[in-house]
């Protein structure tokens, strides 16, 4: 039996993944991501190898994924995130067509053919106004616990219009709000609905076709999953796993080499 | 995958050395031109009016040209900072300010010292060009000649030689064109003679033919020569020696140059894998990194719209008339300048083309920050020329002057996906038999 594994160094946290040849997920690790982004890949390994009871010469090939994908200094290949998501969204949710995922400071809309191969993608640029780390700011700011934010903001009524489109700037304005009178659930209504807003208007850059898959951290707002099922006017698919996408598509692509259907090797820089 | 070119042999690399020896050379002349405390005729890439200006002696400089060199060598920052702390937004055009510092700097450069306007002379291909000029007429009471050429009409229909609208269109940049002659005797105390304009004229003629069948030879596969990298050096000999006898030398050996490599299957990479067209301004602070970010996956970059409208429209290859020298300046003026534009404005049905003719893999837009003229509209342009042919396409944003708005992590990130999303296609399409 082969097996195959993913490591997702995100900005916020890192995610791994093992699979098996029936590509059943047999491992995971889910931790925060730190200064050190070489460590942080090889406990997030090592952690995800303790839940599955596999020894590391049972792992045949692994990949990295995310923005410190080339700290994973003990992998074999490096794959985008956008491949990695795409990849992870089909095989969650077979009929996916548009994939949104939602990060720590990145966010991307993808269009995926029926195999999980992208055909188009786009991402926010030099903003981080409508990401994970808006809503972290927000809560920050409230002193509410992130996982709390999205069930607050379902109670709202009358959402505010948030109309900064700078992160730091927000948070500011978001206070004022409550300096002004207004209901909390009310103003974090209208910051889940202006982080949609951001996320729909990349999705229709690339095109929206059903089904819809929300993948990454945000997806396990459920304030945030609701706007988005307003928005897109679709049903929105959501695994458990959501936020383990990235990693699960990058340790698909690892069995793709067991296997024998290769990937790509990205170039690593200076070589 | 080897992002080393070719083995030199033959001419192979004479186009890159002697554009580099040209550049140097045209930059001392500039130098020596200040260096006397004499003026330049200050001019831009999309209707510079060379010919015209060389028959009064007026040296050229081009601005936006000293501003990407500022980049290129590293120092952009330092001219964008200095033109900022002056009073000048940061959401400026970076070669303006870039220009602006260079002025208050009193003309210096790492090329060399760069000559204070005697005379500008622009058009209205981009808006920028026209609140620019204002500057030096504010610094120095420079007299300002905008030229105003008709661009193609809205619904993309052009006119062409014999037609009414364009005859109109045509007597209305000739008149222009005897004002510009009246305001060049003025400044430059000589009189128009129109055999050196015939002259001038010849020379362009050469270059323009040359110029067009270069970007024509690189539809050979391998591509012999890099529409991003190589063909910038050929970019700037082909706006600094413009109807000059070194420019039209330099044009017929690079000609000679390339049909070599293509004959001999010389690629500007020696693994091609995929090729490509690159769509809008290059990011000149990273270069060669840019480049590389492709050339390291395989791919080459075949064609590039900068070629087209950053030489004026000299992509053309539009010829004089010798026998009617004034008549002819006018319509090359404006079919090469309206090209230019429409390679701006209008470029899709040219990429249309390009696709099918260069065999193209993919197209990457290369959005600016400091450039709304050639930025605005790319994301509508690219959705268009998706629905029209079946390839992989890129948006990347960045500028072609500063650093702090060119991350270089997110530009790779794109750039690995994109090319991960052809290697798919083509795995598909193997699978699939296509």
């Amino acid at each position: 039996m082969g097996y195959g594994t993913g490591v997702d160094v995100g900005s916020t946290q890192t995610k791994a993944v093992i699979i098996d040849e029936k590509r059943q997920i047999v491992g995971r690790s889910l931790i925060d991501t730190g200064a050190n982004v070489v460590t942080a890949a090889k406990n997030a390994y090592a952690e995800a190898l303790a839940d599955s009871g596999l020894q590391e010469e049972q792992i045949d090939y692994i990949v990295g994924t995310g923005y410190g994908r080339y700290r994973v200094t003990f992998g074999d290949i490096q794959v985008t995130e956008i491949s990695c998501h795409g990849r992870g969204a089909v095989h969650m949710f077979p009929a996916t067509r548009t994939v949104v995922d939602m990060g720590g400071q990145d966010t991307k809309a993808i269009r995926v053919s029926p195999t999980g191969e992208i055909l188009d993608f786009c991402m926010n640029d030099k903003c981080a106004a409508g990401t994970g780390r808006f809503l972290g700011a927000v809560a920050a700011a409230f002193e509410i616990p992130l996982k709390d934010l999205g069930p607050m903001a379902l109670s709202g009524e009358r959402p505010v219009k948030i109309a900064t489109t700078c992160t730091v700037f927000a948070e500011t304005e978001v206070l004022s709000w409550l300096s002004r009178g207004k209901k909390l659930e009310d103003i974090l209504l209208g910051v889940h609905r202006s982080s949609v807003s951001r996320s729909v208007g990349l999705m229709r850059r690339v095109g929206i076709e059903p089904e819809v898959t929300f993948t990454g951290g945000v997806a396990k707002n459920v304030g945030m999953v609701a706007g988005l099922k307003d928005a897109v006017d679709l049903p929105v698919n959501v695994g458990d796993d959501s936020h383990y996408m990235g990693a699960l598509g990058a340790a698909l692509f690892a069995m793709d080499h067991i296997l024998g259907s290769r990937m790509p090797a990205a170039p690593v820089e200076g070589e | 995958m080897s992002t080393q070119t070719a083995d030199t042999e033959g001419p192979v690399g004479r186009g890159a050395s002697e554009g580099a020896r040209l550049f140097r050379e045209w930059y001392r002349s500039l130098d020596a031109v200040a260096q006397r405390g004499d003026g330049a005729a200050y001019v831009f890439v999309m209707g510079s009016l060379a010919e015209l200006l060389r028959v009064f002696d007026l040296p050229t400089v081009f601005p936006e040209v000293n501003s990407l060199q500022t980049a290129v060598r590293r120092v952009a920052h330092e001219y964008l900072n200095e033109a900022e702390d002056y009073g000048y937004s940061p959401d400026i055009c970076g070669y303006v300010k870039a220009d602006v510092a260079l002025q208050l700097r009193g003309g210096s450069h790492p090329m060399g010292q760069i000559p204070k306007p005697s005379l500008a002379v622009l058009t209205n291909a981009c808006n920028t060009y026209i609140k620019w000029a204002e500057i030096w007429e504010r610094m120095y009471q420079t007299p300002v000649f905008t030229l105003d050429v008709p661009g193609t009409r809205a619904s993309g229909r052009q006119t062409w030689p014999g037609d009414p609208d364009f005859e109109h269109d045509r007597e209305y940049v000739a008149r222009q064109l005897k004002d510009l002659i009246s305001l060049c005797e003025k400044v430059s105390g000589k009189p128009f003679d129109i055999d050196r304009l015939r002259e001038t004229l010849g020379h362009t003629n050469a270059m323009n033919r040359g110029w067009k069948r270069v970007l024509e030879i690189n539809r050979s596969v391998p591509a012999p020569f890099n529409a991003v990298t190589d063909a910038t050096i050929s970019l700037g000999v082909a706006n600094g020696f413009r109807g000059t006898v070194e420019g039209a030398t330099y044009f017929d050996q690079l000609v000679e140059e390339m049909e070599y490599k293509a004959a001999r299957g010389i690629g500007t990479i020696r693994d091609e894998q995929y090729r490509l067209i690159f769509v809008g301004v290059p990011c000149y602070p990273i270069f060669r990194r840019f480049n590389e970010m492709f050339s390291e996956w395989g791919g080459a970059f075949v064609v590039s719209t900068y070629l087209w409208f950053a030489s004026g429209g000299a992509s053309l290859g539009f010829e004089y008339d010798l026998e009617r020298p004034l008549e002819s300046l006018a319509e090359g003026v404006l079919i090469s300048v309206r090209h230019a534009m429409d390679c701006m404005f209008f470029q899709e049905q040219a990429l249309v083309e390009s696709i099918d003719d260069y065999r193209i893999d993919g197209v990457v837009y290369h959005a600016i920050k400091s450039c709304r003229t050639v930025s605005t509209g790319l994301a509508d342009n690219r959705r268009t020329l998706m629905a029209a042919r079946d390839v992989a396409s890129l948006f990347v944003e960045s500028d072609m002057m500063d650093k702090r708005v060119v991350s270089e992590a997110q530009l790779k990130n794109r750039v690995d996906a994109f090319f991960e999303g052809m290697a798919s296609r083509r795995q598909m399409a193997g699978a699939s038999g296509a």
